[in-house]
């Protein structure tokens, strides 16, 4: 097992009375496997990844339980030895592509900061081929042209390509993806789960996916898991949950979404 | 160069023109004639005709404008009133001094203020987050040649740290400039208040921006997220600011040159205008005006190469 997270809380304290925004959240994945999480906002989904991923500000936040990731248990570690896993094992992309970027910084630069970070000793040709490499691995299709572009002159799709391939530079064993195609539309969404997908095939990489979409989802995972108020609700195979919801709050979020005609991969919802 | 950059170039011509010819036709409205002060009080009518024919005073003031802009720009800026001597002579040599001061007093708020936003910033509400904010508060709310004045009474008299007297670069580069910081620091503290304050605050601001998470996820240390991804962004309104305190530095270096004793232009200037001695006074503020459009030009060219989403045509 790759990925064991045990009884996981986050709480905040506000204004001295504790507010969980996660409660007992526990998961377990393999390698290579690709897991949902669903839930409306304020679920506790993102607060989950961003434990996960060790960007909760210790000093205000309070985070307990255990989160083994090859055996280690990544809550447990300091922010220095943390450091060690982030960029190289595990990597996140998140919601917002426009501004999850440097704006003053070049793509390419951007691409290979987590080669600068933890493969000291690369010659710059050798970080920009592997930064190519990464580019083209997330479908951007001019790597040596966006190389030396700025964010802004890029679309909100090919930032979040570049925000991909940003954080695939050192193949991590585990991508979080936290609603990465909430702010795109949806043919660029199809897009880049398609991407994602073949990442998962090609690469091996497991992918943590967050989204408020049990659609978006079903398209990419095996397994889903649905969170309400910081608490699990439901988990399962995602085909399981989704034509046979056990749970009302599921069913609910399962009939909030839009009517779509048909989403890439052929499954008609709604 | 692009084609923003040349429209800027004529930006800063046109604003220069327009300062000249605003001092000029301030000077021709104010009260007080500079045949009064030249001449004498005793000088008879005719001294009085035959001085306003010579300086071409009778002439309508567009014609005197045009005529000097014409002597201006082929290099000639006319004779002083007072003095037998040519503007020229009399302003190069106080040039010199005041553009020390100005560009000590730069350099002092560069070295003041970038390390104590930074630490500031560091640990907001820490010990030197609030020493900071106490003492920019202070320096903010004292005028700066009272600023002089207590300087000069601390390092001069009490500290003995140098001799209130004017060391002129004749007399060995770093006695002079050593003499300078002085006066440099009393005009440069007020404007480090303020660049500390907004270097803090702009650094506080980048820290929360959503691509400093993405710094973090990738494995940098809050250090190396400072250094590779919030300074450039923190500094683009610093650069801004400071472009625009060139001015006030100008300015304030000239009152401050009172306080020290530093013969520069402020002390030319100053009995210029007393002596109604016009020439002189007008080839000041086009100089002082060059220098801080000239300023904010070159700013602009920073700000440019500092932030890739300008338009770059």
């Amino acid at each position: 097992m790759m990925l064991d997270v045990r009884d996981l809380s986050v709480v905040f304290t506000d204004r001295g009375a504790p507010f969980a925004a996660v409660d007992g959240f526990s998961l377990q994945m393999d390698r290579g496997e690709v897991v949902g999480i669903v839930g409306e906002s304020g679920s506790g989904k993102s607060m989950t990844a961003h434990a996960l991923m060790g960007l909760i500000r210790r000093s205000q936040v309070s985070v307990a339980g255990r989160a083994l990731f090859e055996g280690i248990d990544l809550l447990s570690l300091s922010r220095e030895e943390l450091r060690y896993y982030q960029g190289r094992e595990l990597s996140i992309i998140f919601q917002e592509p426009m501004t999850s970027l440097n704006p003053t910084m070049r793509i390419g630069r951007q691409v290979e900061e987590s080669l600068r970070i933890h493969e000291k000793g690369l010659s710059p040709a050798q970080r920009r081929a592997r930064a190519l490499d990464a580019m083209a691995l997330a479908g951007l299709s001019d790597p040596e042209g966006l190389y030396r572009q700025y964010p802004h002159q890029l679309s909100g799709g090919m930032r979040q390509r570049v925000m991909i391939a940003a954080a695939l530079v050192l193949r991590p064993r585990l991508l979080i993806a936290d609603e990465p195609t909430t702010a795109l539309d949806v043919t660029i969404q199809a897009q880049i789960l398609d991407t994602l997908k073949d990442i998962n095939r090609k690469e091996g990489v497991a992918i943590l996916f967050i989204s408020h979409d049990l659609g978006v989802v079903k398209a990419l995972c095996g397994r889903v898991v649905v969170m309400k108020q910081g608490r699990i609700v439901e988990s399962g195979p995602v085909d399981q949950v989704f034509y046979h919801p056990r749970e009302e709050y599921t069913k609910l979020l399962l009939s909030s979404r839009p009517a779509r005609k048909k989403l890439k991969g052929g499954q008609a919802d709604g | 160069m692009g084609k923003a950059v040349l429209k800027r170039l004529g930006l800063l011509l046109g604003t220069l023109l327009l300062v000249s010819a605003l001092a000029f036709a301030a000077f021709s409205v104010i009260p007080g004639d500079p045949t009064g002060a030249v001449l004498g009080m005793e000088a008879t009518d005719e001294q009085i005709a035959a001085f306003r024919a010579q300086q071409g005073l009778d002439l309508p003031v567009w014609q005197r404008y045009l005529s000097w802009l014409a002597a201006f720009l082929g290099g000639d800026f006319g004779q002083s009133y007072k003095y037998d001597m040519t503007v020229a002579q009399l302003v190069a040599p106080k040039v010199g001094a005041t553009l020390t001061l100005a560009a000590i007093a730069f350099v002092l708020i560069l070295l003041i203020s970038l390390p104590l936003g930074l630490t500031a910033a560091r640990r907001p509400g820490g010990l030197v987050d609030r020493a900071v904010t106490v003492l920019t508060q202070i320096t903010m709310s004292v005028p700066n040649f009272v600023m002089g004045i207590g300087l000069m009474y601390l390092f001069a008299l009490v500290l003995r740290w140098f001799q209130p007297e004017y060391i002129p670069p004749e007399q060995g580069l770093w006695p002079h400039l050593r003499f300078m910081a002085f006066p440099a620091l009393a005009v440069a503290l007020p404007k480090s208040a303020m660049t500390v304050k907004l270097l803090r605050g702009s650094i506080l601001g980048e820290l929360g921006q959503d691509y400093i998470r993405t710094a973090y996820s990738k494995g940098n240390s809050r250090g190396s997220a400072l250094r590779r991804h919030v300074l450039r962004n923190a500094m683009i309104p610093v650069v801004t600011f400071l472009a625009m305190a060139i001015g006030d530095i100008m300015a304030g270096s000239i009152v401050v040159e009172q306080v020290f004793g530093v013969p520069g232009l402020g002390r030319v200037l100053i009995s210029s205008i007393n002596n109604r001695d016009y020439p002189v006074v007008q080839a000041i503020v086009v100089l002082l005006a060059a220098a801080v459009v000239g300023c904010n030009f070159l700013a602009d060219l920073l700000y440019r190469a500092m932030d890739p989403r300008i338009e770059r045509t």
